[in-house]
């Protein structure tokens, strides 16, 4: 019998040789208490939480968990059921509603997470035939939705507008086209240039889909994302999102305005074929995006703790994913897996929780030490988490660019 | 329309900055196997191979396209 398992010797012996060495395993960090958005207890110790895409802070707000308590008692804990049969209460259509009140579109689709979103959307959309036309930076789940479906693939050098427009024109004009572009990249947080691959996707005649997950809640006027930030929400034909980040809960949604998007329910195989959310998710979900839609001075201050924080990193010498601060999500840029490991593991022995991220999750080549950050940080933690920065840097002898 | 060896060849070239360990390379060098790209190193290279002859070759190809020959052939194919 060959052992199908066998493949993975390779991955799984690399982590046991650093466990073996007294490494501290990055994807095996257990909260054993979370205090606030912002605090958790990590092996004994209150550790600062500064990885988390709480960007808005709503997984303790009062009102959401009044709605997760109310609704996990008159509806119970699940709904044992998909959508399309015995899965849909009030509570889901009251989200999709909450849903198209803050996009201002006309239709809504809640899915149980936004990798599903992703997954069923682009695979469902393009068909054989088709082509799908995405940033070669884009998340796994676009990747996954691309490998379900039946179009043919192309990759377009990351946020290159030239290179977006080069491609697209190597396409039969007669194809169906679907181009997919995310808001804010997630390993390096910097931000597409929306306007301009917009508008040259649809001289190409193609849909463009945009996946906004790591900008709800703060980008543009109404907190919608870099979309409406970059005034093109009238041209991009189906938004994709998730409620594990702003919204502070877990599931994910397609909202649009196009008039047969009703269809997708219909054929969208990881709508179908899924339970629905828990109630308790979906109504403290709807609450949560209503009260996004107005909540400007937490928005104000969460770009301000970014600002705080990104400045005190590149005037302390540390190499920036983006050289301004364009998202909530700031990423350090190190030298190699050693020096990324340890550092991680200083800062989280000092009570600094940050991501640790390395290829292929990466762009080629990245090691990142990537932080995001939450509304609810205050100038305190901010402060703290830029010392333990020095001081793990020093610990582990990264070396810094003199300080500007 | 370019021929084949010419085509094998400028391949071989493209392949070159990304072939760390100086693989010798054939038509049957395996990128997954002998070379040990991983699949974001394979995409980089597929762009490159795409623009060199201004040619569409989709992601969803790629698993039939193991050795170099292999992707000589396709893109003989897609200039023809």
């Amino acid at each position: 019998m060959i052992d199908l398992l066998d493949k993975f010797d390779a991955i799984a012996g690399e982590r046991q040789a650093y466990l073996d060495a007294g490494g501290r395993d990055p994807v095996g960090v257990v909260m054993s208490k979370v205090l606030s958005p912002t605090r958790a207890v990590i092996n004994g110790r209150e550790t600062i939480l500064m990885g988390t895409y709480n960007y808005m802070g709503m997984t303790f707000d009062p009102d959401v968990i009044a709605a997760s308590e109310a609704a996990v008692r008159d509806f119970g804990a699940g709904t044992t059921g998909s959508r399309s049969l015995n899965g849909t209460y009030t509570s889901h259509r009251e989200c999709e509603a909450a849903l198209k009140d803050f996009y201002g579109t006309r239709h809504g689709m809640v899915f149980s997470t936004g990798y599903q979103a992703n997954l069923g959307v682009v695979s469902t959309l393009a068909g054989r035939g088709d082509y799908v036309i995405l940033d070669a930076d884009s998340h796994a789940s676009i990747y996954d939705g691309c490998s379900m479906g039946n179009a043919d693939v192309v990759r377009f050098r990351h946020n290159s507008v030239e290179d977006l427009d080069k491609r697209l024109g190597r396409l039969p004009a007669e194809a169906g086209k679907l181009v997919v572009l995310e808001g804010v990249y997630s390993m390096l947080g910097d931000i597409a240039p929306l306007a301009e691959m917009v508008a040259v996707a649809k001289r190409h005649g193609a849909m463009i889909l945009v996946d906004e997950a790591h900008a709800m809640g703060f980008f543009g006027e109404h907190g919608r994302g870099v979309t409406e930030a970059a005034g093109v929400e009238d041209q991009v034909d189906f938004i994709i999102g998730t409620f594990s980040k702003s919204v502070g809960t877990v599931g994910g949604f397609c909202v649009s305005n196009h008039p047969k998007f009703e269809a997708l329910r219909l054929v969208c195989r990881p709508y179908v074929f899924t339970a629905s959310l828990p109630p308790s998710i979906v109504a403290s979900s709807a609450v949560s995006i209503r009260k996004l839609m107005h909540d400007t001075a937490k928005r104000a201050r969460l770009w301000d703790s970014t600002r705080a924080m990104h400045a005190g990193l590149k005037a302390r010498g540390f190499t920036l994913g983006t050289a301004t601060a364009e998202s909530a999500i700031i990423a350090v840029l190190m030298p190699d897996q050693a020096t990324t490991l340890a550092m991680w593991q200083a800062l989280l022995e000092h009570g600094v929780y940050v991501n640790f991220a390395r290829p292929p999750a990466t762009p080629t080549g990245t090691y990142l030490l990537r932080c995001s950050l939450c509304a609810e940080h205050t100038p305190e933690q901010i402060a703290a988490i830029l010392r333990q920065f020095d001081a793990a840097a020093a610990a582990v002898g990264l070396r810094l660019a003199v300080a500007a | 329309m370019p021929a084949r060896e010419t085509i094998y060849a400028r391949i071989v070239d493209l392949i070159g900055p990304l072939n760390k360990k100086a693989v010798p390379l054939a038509e049957d060098t395996s990128f997954s196997n002998d070379l040990e790209m991983d699949s974001l190193t394979v995409m980089d290279l597929v762009a490159n191979i795409e623009d060199e002859w201004d040619i569409v070759l989709p992601l969803n190809m790629l698993p039939e396209l193991e050795t170099i020959g292999q992707v000589a052939d396709a893109v003989a194919k897609l200039t023809k």
